[in-house]
């Protein structure tokens, strides 16, 4: 093998694709081959930086030289300039937009600074096709240590000593999961993750799929190890085709060297996974359904109890993981629980994978420890609102979760807190809005989602989500009278009280949390109150028809 | 959905909606190729165990037939010895499944939240004027379908368009027109 002395990184992930990443890898080949260099400096394609504003991203090692924007007919001067001359390509180079100055390392950027990256940790880094990649980062290593050396109830300790909590929007401790499904007596249990990410505008399981698919392969292995289960499935997003092709890749190489399949490391532990596809149904991330999904039916939620740890895929035990939390279960069993509970707030340990955006300057996917501040993430890490405009308020959570505004922005985040506020962790997207956005038509938008998204098993769910929407409607097309908001209100909680699952439960939650902060948005479509921003419909003409 | 909404305000000042109109027994319009089924029953037959694969067969089915009519639904639902009624239950549960043909392009609009806040409402109400057509409708030659669909996760690029599996980022209003004058040129070449 001849020696390599410079790696070439380039992102491929979605993102950075989209933008041609595809186009500046195949010119970085040919202009390497043209000058004879394609011996000696190597072009990898890796998973996401997490950087995507930025995109497509070029990374250099081991001159750690960080190239951001880059076209394809960049790749002439990459190579001609850096490569052979040894010359930064200073026009590539990231503008800190604060200061203004050229930044050359990834660690010096005020986008990476503050973050710590454990689930994220080989995104950006491994080429995602290469199982001999990951291994040399200590792949494998965790699931060769849990079958030969712990038992399933050490392992299942570890996991619950170290705090993980279920990273899809729930919250609840993995740990005890595993234990739950692992104390039924049944010969057939099955471990499910969770790749069904409906969340608009959350990208980061998808970033994990497609950066470090062995991440999660590895752990659903040590998942089933300690629940007893011989089977995995994966139910991802039919509308991810990169991530699922990554993750057929992944399968066959683990297969080939038996880390899946029969007797794995020697040992009398048999695992292997299948991949399930959805088809578009975002109701279909609660776990009951996405079950009844698998199955190949349609994906309406179960009344729990039974819980599917009691009854779950063909009414076998069943454990169902979201991606980010098996990304964190091989970092657990290396590093140890104490490690992992160092990290974080008493309540919830680790760190959390939040992706950025709307109308913030650096969008992307970001890893930081539990704890830290909405303030830190979003001035400090994701740069503040572009051009000039004022922060106004950031929705977490996505459609099942509220917004926050400036007085909450110093809360150190975790799951309690953010409930506290109205809003929930979710799956960890985090939509950033300011002075223009309407906060009505934000809840309008999310109850659009919601309510076409309602799997229509409950009455509440089906028929309560369309009357808010039309209420909303009402009130956006300046028709609405003051009755009307307090229907509204009403029928918010009755949903939220009444509805069978978590997607309806939390539906009306935007609504609930925008008319608690922004009550004169509301008012501004009704009265004739001074609102500088409203989009109130309301004019001196029509004033008698609405107070008749 | 909201299409019908809207249209249902403007007459007569109603909140109220109507059901979506689901023809079932309207006749399939075109013949289907009978090579195509025999491509979807080789399919089923390799499978291992049909039990739990309607999913996965009907996402097949629409990669060979580019959607699923009447026809091919009521063929699995024989060929899986289960009723109609429940493939097409499944088929309509699903909105990645569709069970009208498209147009030769596909205009996706990602109408996810990181795309709204950043105007992607606007691109597709533009779209909607200039194709003179709805959202998940096709233009009258047969060139266009436009669709809104959930996030891609390209949020960086928002807003975005894609058509057919090219993607257009921080697409503004105005650029809608280059983008459907870049392909109807194309068509006129050919």
């Amino acid at each position: 093998m001849a020696k390599v002395r410079t790696n070439i990184m380039v992102c491929t992930g979605t993102g950075c694709l989209a933008n041609e990443s595809e186009k500046v890898i195949r010119n970085l080949e040919v202009i390497l081959k043209a000058r004879g260099y394609a011996e000696e400096v190597q072009v990898i394609k890796t998973g996401c930086f997490g950087f995507c504003e930025q995109g497509p991203i070029v990374k250099i090692e081991p001159d750690n030289v960080f190239y951001v924007r880059v076209s394809p007919k960049d790749a002439k001067d990459i190579i001609d300039e850096h490569i052979i001359k040894g010359r930064r390509v200073e026009r590539l180079l990231y503008v800190e937009p604060k200061q203004k100055e050229k930044i050359n390392r990834q660690e010096d950027m005020p986008f990476y600074k503050k973050q710590l990256r454990v689930a994220l940790r080989n995104c950006g880094l491994i080429n995602p096709e290469d199982i001999n990649e990951y291994i040399a980062r200590g792949g494998y290593e965790a699931l060769g240590r849990v079958t030969t050396e712990m038992t399933r109830d050490q392992v299942i300790e570890e996991v619950k000593k170290s705090g993980l909590r279920g990273r899809g929007g729930g919250g609840f401790p993995t740990g005890l999961k595993w234990e739950i499904t692992k104390k039924q007596e049944s010969d057939v249990k099955f471990i499910i993750c969770n790749a069904d990410e409906g969340d608009p505008g959350a990208f980061m399981d998808r970033s994990i799929l497609e950066g470090d698919p062995h991440s999660v392969l590895e752990a659903m292995a040590i998942g089933g190890y300690a629940i007893g289960a011989d089977k995995g499935i994966i139910y991802i997003r039919a509308e991810y085709p990169l991530a699922i092709s990554r993750l057929n890749t992944a399968l066959k190489q683990a297969r080939e060297l038996g880390l899946l399949g029969k007797n794995i490391f020697g040992t009398n532990f048999s695992f292997d996974i299948d991949l399930k596809y959805g088809a578009g149904a975002f109701v279909c991330g609660e776990e009951t359904a996405l079950i009844n999904s698998c199955e190949g039916k349609r994906g309406e939620p179960n009344y729990k109890p039974p819980y599917p740890a009691e009854e779950g895929y063909w009414g076998h035990p069943t454990c169902v993981n979201n991606v980010e939390t098996f990304a964190n279960i091989t970092p657990i069993i290396m590093r140890g629980a104490e490690w992992f509970a160092s990290m974080g707030t008493e309540k919830s340990k680790g760190t959390k994978v939040f992706a950025l955006a709307g109308k913030i300057n650096n969008v992307g996917l970001v890893e930081v420890p539990m704890g830290i501040t909405l303030r830190e993430i979003i001035f400090d890490i994701g740069g503040g609102i572009p051009n000039g405009k004022k922060f106004k308020a950031v929705q977490t959570g996505g459609p099942s979760g509220g917004v926050i505004t400036e007085e909450g922005l110093d809360t150190p985040i975790d799951y309690e807190s953010l409930l506290e506020r109205g809003s929930m962790m979710g799956s960890g997207g985090m939509i950033v809005m300011d002075e223009d956005d309407n906060m009505v038509n934000i809840a309008k938008f999310y109850l659009e989602f919601t309510m076409d998204e309602a799997c229509g098993r409950c009455v509440p769910g089906r028929i309560g989500t369309r009357r808010i929407f039309e209420i909303l409607q009402k009130i956006t097309d300046g028709k609405a009278t003051m009755a009307d908001l307090d229907a509204l209100k009403q029928l918010a909680y009755m949903v939220k009280d009444s509805s069978l699952c978590g997607l309806c439960q939390t539906a009306p939650n935007p609504v609930i949390s925008t008319m608690k902060y922004f009550w004169d948005e509301y008012l501004a479509f009704i009265k004739d109150v001074d609102h500088p921003r409203g989009e109130g419909k309301y004019t001196a003409e029509n004033k008698a028809e609405i107070k008749s | 959905m909201e299409i019908l909404l809207k249209d249902n305000v403007a007459k007569d000042g109603e909140y109220m909606t109507e059901p979506q109109a689901i023809s079932v027994t309207a006749p399939a319009a075109e013949d289907l190729p009978k090579e195509k089924f025999d491509e979807l029953e080789a399919f089923i037959d390799s499978m291992e165990t049909t039990k739990g694969a309607l999913i996965a067969i009907l996402h097949k089915a629409q990669d060979i037939f580019g959607y699923l009519p009447r026809d091919v639904q009521l063929y699995i639902a024989r060929k899986l010895g289960i009723p109609g009624a429940e493939v097409f239950g499944v088929v309509s549960f699903y909105s990645y499944f569709t069970t009208k043909p498209g147009g030769k392009h596909t205009l996706s609009v990602c109408m996810g939240t990181a795309c709204f806040v950043r105007g992607a409402d606007k691109v597709i109400e533009r779209l909607k004027e200039k194709l003179n057509v709805e959202s998940n409708e096709t233009t009258e030659d047969g060139l266009f379908t436009l669709k809104d669909v959930r996030c891609i996760g390209a949020c960086g690029l928002a807003p975005v368009v894609m058509v057919d599996d090219k993607v257009y980022g921080r697409v503004r209003e105005e650029d809608v027109d280059d983008i459907i004058r870049e392909y109807r040129s194309q068509e006129g070449q050919q």
